[in-house]
């Protein structure tokens, strides 16, 4: 019974004071951040992208053009580079020759991405092409099918199977927040996921490919389960609230709530990340109106993965 | 009866908003007696303003120029309709409010004939030695920044809205600081007139305050101003830093003058596109 293994769970974790939540998430957005502090907010956030094409229409010189824009993402200010671009796995190949050494990881999603609804063999099957073609990092979706039907075990086997699958490169689990309904099965799905990663794995809100994605409350919900888990464990897992995410004050707003949940431990790009096209651009914005003191123009920065 | 007293906002995005500052001045009648709290918008107001100009300025560029010419005609007839109104906003001991309503109506309608026939004053076919039709066509220069000066409140910020407009230009213009009504009345007009929210964006507020951000703003693509000489200055200097263009208008001109009649001044707000067509010989 779904119902009685969900609570079974929960009464191990404790449940989600969604109240609680909201209240707390309302109060990020007021938080000052000015002049120096939000350079450096800003700069950290472009240090974080993972900047992400994910259409049916991307060719291998549309990845070759976002490669150029995470290693350079504008010439003025001295930005740090993004942290991964994300990409299919059947790009993966053509992304390599760019981004090789240059500290700019390769992220792929994989296992039917994104709704992970195909079999088992299929799925350990691309990630392990994936990793073979380059991925440093894979970013796989939970079966939510299993999770709401209460399979719980089932679920973490198949987590399980794909963090054997990916070998030396890290595991992102996406837990499609908007498909899980609560918070407390976005809890539920946390720690569940959380319990067969390796420390320094990522748990992630979205895929972006649905009508809700990452929000300020149900990333709260699952840096608590972080934090949970780390003081139960000592495991430290990552972070990465993916789509939705357009602007650069969002982005500082995402970036308040891990300062005051993880601390400054979280605050690196190993730590949290930000799965987004359109937000580096924004970000982008932001720091050359800090730098030159006048508001920019879209047109002044190179396209992202979004204008095309 | 409970007199209904209203709380004036500023028209930007299609919407009446407040300043995101929070913050107001206080405005009073010519008698002295305090009217209503106006909203003194800030550089941010000015910057969500550009934003909005930006997402609504392509599609009003693609109406057709008989379309945009309608959707005028209906803003002169919406004055029209409130012409009392606005008229008494407008009256000061010196002056009746009915004259201005009665000529911004007239230079409504004015340009709004203009909007299906400057193309054909302000381009042309050009004659050229080799076997091409040369032709040039103007087009839209993008977002224009206006900054309206203090006095005719209605009448000289649309003598400056209305060549930038007509043109399929988005705006943002700051009214008047000490007489702000009538732009938060024309606010109500324009939302009535089928005009898409945000082509015509008005904050009222701080000239002082705003001014460099006008002439820094990346995003402006031209600015019509009166300015003092100092003022005028510092617009240049921003707009030469942005590579804007900069209108500027004599603060002491006679804003009812037929001279502001004219389709040169819709030339102002448009880049000129020049095609070379080859043809048979």
């Amino acid at each position: 019974m779904p119902a009685s293994s969900l609570r079974r769970l929960l009464d191990d974790i404790g449940t989600v004071d969604a109240t609680g939540i909201e209240e707390r998430v309302a109060h990020y957005p007021t938080r000052s951040i000015k002049k120096q502090a939000k350079t450096f907010g800003l700069k950290l956030a472009v240090s974080m992208v993972d900047l992400t094409t994910l259409e049916g229409k991307d060719t291998p010189g549309k990845i070759a053009s976002l490669c150029r824009k995470a290693l350079c993402p504008h010439p003025e200010g001295d930005l740090p580079r993004v942290a991964a671009v994300c990409v299919y796995p059947s790009m993966v190949r053509h992304a390599v020759p760019h981004v090789q050494g240059t500290g700019v990881r390769i992220a792929s999603v994989a296992t039917a991405f994104p709704s992970g609804q195909a079999p088992l063999k299929t799925r350990l099957a691309e990630v392990r092409q994936a990793v073979a073609d380059g991925a440093d990092e894979i970013d796989m979706v939970i079966n939510r099918g299993a999770f709401l039907a209460g399979e719980f075990a089932q679920m973490q086997d198949e987590i399980a199977a794909v963090v054997e699958a990916c070998g030396e490169s890290t595991l992102k689990v996406i837990l499609e927040t908007s498909e899980l309904e609560t918070y407390d099965n976005i809890r539920a799905a946390s720690f569940l996921a959380m319990r067969v990663i390796r420390p320094g794995d990522f748990i992630k809100t979205s895929t972006g490919k649905t009508s809700a994605n990452a929000t300020l409350g149900n990333q709260q919900v699952m840096l608590d389960a972080i934090r949970d888990h780390f003081l139960a464990t000592g495991v430290e897992i990552a972070m990465k609230p993916a789509g939705g995410i357009k602007n650069a004050k969002q982005a500082l707003q995402f970036l308040v709530a891990v300062k005051e949940t993880l601390g400054d431990a979280w605050l690196r790009p190993s730590r949290y990340r930000f799965g987004a096209s359109s937000l580096l651009n924004d970000l982008l914005r932001q720091l050359e109106t800090q730098r030159t003191g006048a508001y920019q123009a879209p047109w002044t920065f190179t396209e992202d993965s979004s204008g095309y | 009866m409970l007199p209904i007293t209203k709380t004036p906002k500023c028209y930007v995005g299609g919407a009446f908003i407040r300043s995101e500052s929070g913050r107001v001045y206080p405005l009073s009648s010519a008698s002295g007696e305090f009217l209503a709290h106006i909203p003194l918008c800030s550089r941010k107001d000015l910057r969500n303003a550009v934003e909005a100009a930006a997402k609504a300025g392509p599609g009003w560029a693609r109406r057709s120029p008989y379309n945009r010419a309608q959707i005028l005609y209906r803003l002169a007839e919406m004055l029209e309709s409130r012409s009392a109104e606005m008229a008494s906003a407008l009256t000061t001991p010196n002056s009746p409010g009915e004259i201005e309503v009665r000529t911004t109506i007239d230079r409504i309608v004015h340009f709004a004939g203009w909007a299906d026939k400057y193309e054909q004053v302000l381009g042309s076919v050009n004659p050229v030695a080799s076997s091409h039709f040369n032709f040039t066509v103007t087009e839209p220069v993008g977002i224009v920044g206006i900054l309206a000066p203090e006095n005719s409140p209605l009448l000289a910020l649309m003598t400056l809205i209305l060549p930038a407009i007509v043109a399929g230009n988005a705006v943002v213009a700051l009214a008047s600081e000490s007489q702000p009504y009538p732009a938060i009345l024309l606010g109500e007009l324009l939302a009535v007139s089928d005009l898409p929210g945000g082509v015509v964006n008005l904050l009222t507020g701080p000239r002082s305050e705003m001014l460099s951000t006008f002439a820094t703003h990346e995003h402006l693509r031209a600015l019509a101003a009166t300015a003092s000489p100092e003022e005028a200055t510092q617009l240049q200097a921003g707009a030469a830093e942005s590579i804007k263009r900069v209108v500027l208008h004599d603060p002491a001109c006679d804003w009812a003058s037929p001279h502001h009649h004219t389709p040169y001044a819709i030339r102002d707000f448009t880049e000129a596109k020049t095609v070379w067509h080859p043809v048979g010989a």
